[in-house]
């Protein structure tokens, strides 16, 4: 009978939380060009389910060719067992390189163009664009892989998120703008995403998912970024130590100088 | 009084010596034996203890020594580079990743060289300023003005090269756009585009000789220059900010009254303003070592890519003011002749200058005026450099330019007749 309550109990919260997210997500979709990634290096837990993630789910097109599988074990604090046993594909060596076994030419021929390299796309690119990029896949029939995107319109990519978020669609909306000469005019613009197929992971989860990865990939993009950092403060307060001893002796000599 | 004292120690003898004598140092052992041979002591003597600087130097007297700092920091990080740097155009892009992710401290050196080319020319434009705004250019000091901005445009000449060597997608094309301005030379101008890449476009041939040039002979010539820039400043001595020639008031001993020896007392102080300087540098290597694409551009963290144009070409910062006059001028050949003119301007400043006094503190309100219109010009340029050539950024930049040449061509007149206030007999220095 608890049992049977709890039950009851847990489905009727879960309605409601889908449904006050359905309200509140029709306005958080317009202004997807604001979403913040967040990304954060000292999160060591978001780095590893982001490494994971990127095995699981981007491995098998991008490569990460300037990242080692030992650096990203050593970083990243992944013990080469679970390394060699999880994440390394058969045949590689943790020294080796993070590549993809997809062949660039066949790429080409699959997806028009080979999918680049992403040591260095939170660099190139801003973590944030990243983050709203694997958000904003939806449905779109014209296109060949049958997806497209909000943050890059006719990307190449397909949609291979979609198992864990869903499908989705884009709702639009007639505004009026004005246009040149005061003439009024209506335009679509996108307002929100509608849900027409659920993924295996709740929004939430999903959202936890795009962190990760993007968090990751920012890792790779410098991986020295956290060391750097932990290392300049000792630098800066010595040097600001060095500092205040030659200001105290440039004192004490320009005493003379009258 | 202690100054002296310790003058007279290392001071060369008063009576001077037979022609042919070779100074006898006092001192034994080692030190007389590389004296014998070296003439360190005298050196130390002639160059540190027994140059004389004026004593009322302030905040802008720390830039010169700063700047050659940073020259000797470019020249160890650079070198360490390039025991790792591949310069070819299949390799490049690769093995400074190499570098910044494999080689041991490899990230530290390239962000202390990258950080330290953008620093170099802050040092440098506020050398320059200091120049502008006490006279420093006026006679005596043509020469070693000429000099230091020789060494301005090796400068320029080596920075850009060195941008070009990662390979990045906007070192690639921004190659491009500036080697191209060379091709607005009537005449020779395609000719000469294609000696300077080598190749019809940018490609490794140009690369390959961008890394000599970058290592071996700009660094030369910088080097050079530097030397002949330091030698004209010890005979005409440093100017100062009251813009009055120490060496007209000496006292019994021929020494100037306003004067101080340089060691100990300006390379005690050159200490303090090189701590404070490496405090600001580390806080950027450590922190924030691509100044949010100022320093080093997103754009350069892709490949060289022929068939893909960044957004929005532009050079690095410090190149931004020219190229903003460049772009804003609607004729191509026109605009780079003006580029040309905005440097020659500089050339000429010693000549253009009319007024009685140097320094800006004795000047009128409008030389004032003008120097505010030229700093506010020459950042607004850069600003807009950075920015898209469009719209009201291109009016904006045409009034800028106007106000930077401005202050060098209307210099003749509005230098002669400023009114000047008068200049005291010594320098104004308050003990601290």
């Amino acid at each position: 009978m608890r049992l049977v309550t709890a039950l009851l109990l847990s489905v009727v919260l879960c309605a409601g939380a889908t449904r006050a997210l359905a309200a509140g997500e029709a306005s958080a979709d317009a202004d997807w060009q604001s979403w913040k990634a967040n990304a954060n290096d000292t999160d060591l837990a978001s780095l590893q389910r982001g490494a994971r993630d990127f095995v699981g789910y981007c491995l098998g097109c991008h490569s990460l060719k300037y990242e080692r599988w030992s650096r990203l074990g050593q970083d990243l604090q992944i013990p080469t067992s679970l390394l060699t046993k999880d994440l390394i594909p058969p045949g590689e060596k943790p020294t080796g390189y993070i590549t993809s076994p997809m062949l660039a030419a066949d790429a080409e021929k699959w997806l028009g163009k080979a999918p680049p390299d992403l040591s260095l796309i939170a660099r190139s690119r801003d973590p944030d664009y990243l983050y709203q990029y694997l958000k904003t896949f939806y449905v779109d029939s014209e296109r060949a892989t049958g997806a497209n995107n909000l943050a890059f319109p006719q990307s190449a990519m397909p949609d291979i998120v979609a198992p864990l978020e869903g499908l989705k669609i884009p709702v639009y909306k007639t505004i009026e703008v004005a246009g040149a000469g005061g003439k009024m005019s209506q335009e679509q613009v996108f307002d929100h995403f509608k849900q027409i197929a659920p993924g295996s992971m709740t929004p939430q989860q999903f959202d936890q998912f795009v962190h990760d990865v993007v968090n990751f990939l920012d890792y790779v993009g410098d991986p020295d970024r956290a060391v750097r950092r932990a290392m300049g403060i000792w630098v800066v307060l010595f040097l600001l130590a060095f500092t205040w001893l030659a200001w105290l002796l440039k004192r004490e000599f320009w005493k003379d100088v009258k | 009084m202690a100054t002296t004292e310790r003058n007279t120690e290392l001071r060369a003898p008063s009576e001077p010596l037979p022609p042919g004598a070779t100074p006898v140092s006092k001192k034994r052992g080692f030190w007389a034996w590389l004296n014998k041979r070296l003439p360190v002591d005298e050196f130390i003597a002639d160059q540190l203890t027994g140059y004389y600087a004026p004593k009322n130097f302030n905040i802008w007297y720390f830039f010169g020594s700063l700047a050659l700092l940073v020259l000797v920091i470019q020249l160890v990080t650079g070198i360490f580079l390039a025991m790792f740097y591949d310069p070819s155009a299949a390799d490049a892009f690769n093995s400074v990743q190499r570098i910044m992710r494999e080689v041991d401290w490899g990230w530290l050196i390239r962000y202390t060289h990258s950080t330290g080319a953008s620093f170099f020319f802050i040092i440098v434009y506020l050398h320059m300023f200091r120049g502008i705004l006490y006279g420093s250019y006026r006679q005596p000091r043509e020469l070693l003005w000429l000099v230091g901005m020789l060494v301005y445009f090796a400068l320029m000449a080596e920075a850009f090269m060195g941008y070009v060597l990662p390979w990045g997608n906007m070192s690639f094309w921004g190659a491009q756009v500036i080697v191209n301005i060379f091709g607005t030379v009537p005449v020779i101008g395609p000719g000469l585009v294609q000696w300077i890449r080598g190749d019809y476009g940018i490609s490794g041939a140009t690369l390959n000789r961008f890394f000599a040039l970058h290592v071996a002979a700009v660094p030369l010539i910088l080097l050079l220059l530097v030397m002949l820039h330091l030698v004209a400043l010890r005979r005409t001595g440093s100017n100062n900010p009251d813009g009055i020639e120490i060496k007209e008031r000496t006292g019994a001993d021929g020494k100037p009254l306003d004067g101080i020896p340089f060691h100990p007392y300006y390379t005690v102080k050159d200490v303090v303003g090189v701590g404070v300087f490496f405090v600001i540098f580390a806080l950027v290597i450590f922190y924030i070592p691509t100044v949010h694409g100022l320093f080093l551009e997103s754009a350069n963290f892709e490949p060289a890519n022929y068939l893909s144009t960044p957004a929005e070409i532009h050079p690095v910062w410090y190149f931004t003011p020219y190229y903003a006059i460049l772009r804003a001028t609607p004729n191509k050949g026109m605009g780079a002749l003006l580029l040309l003119l905005a440097l020659v301007s500089l050339l000429l400043l010693p000549w253009l200058d009319r007024s009685p006094v140097k320094s800006m503190r004795y000047k009128g309100w409008i030389s004032r005026v003008m120097l505010a219109v030229l700093v506010i010009s020459f950042i607004g340029l850069g600003y807009l450099g950075l920015q898209p050539a469009e719209g009201v950024y291109v009016i904006l930049a045409r009034i800028f330019a106007i106000g930077y040449f401005a202050f060098f061509w209307l210099m003749p007149f509005y230098s002669r007749i400023d009114r000047v206030k008068p200049v005291p007999e010594r320098v104004v220095y308050h003990a601290h």
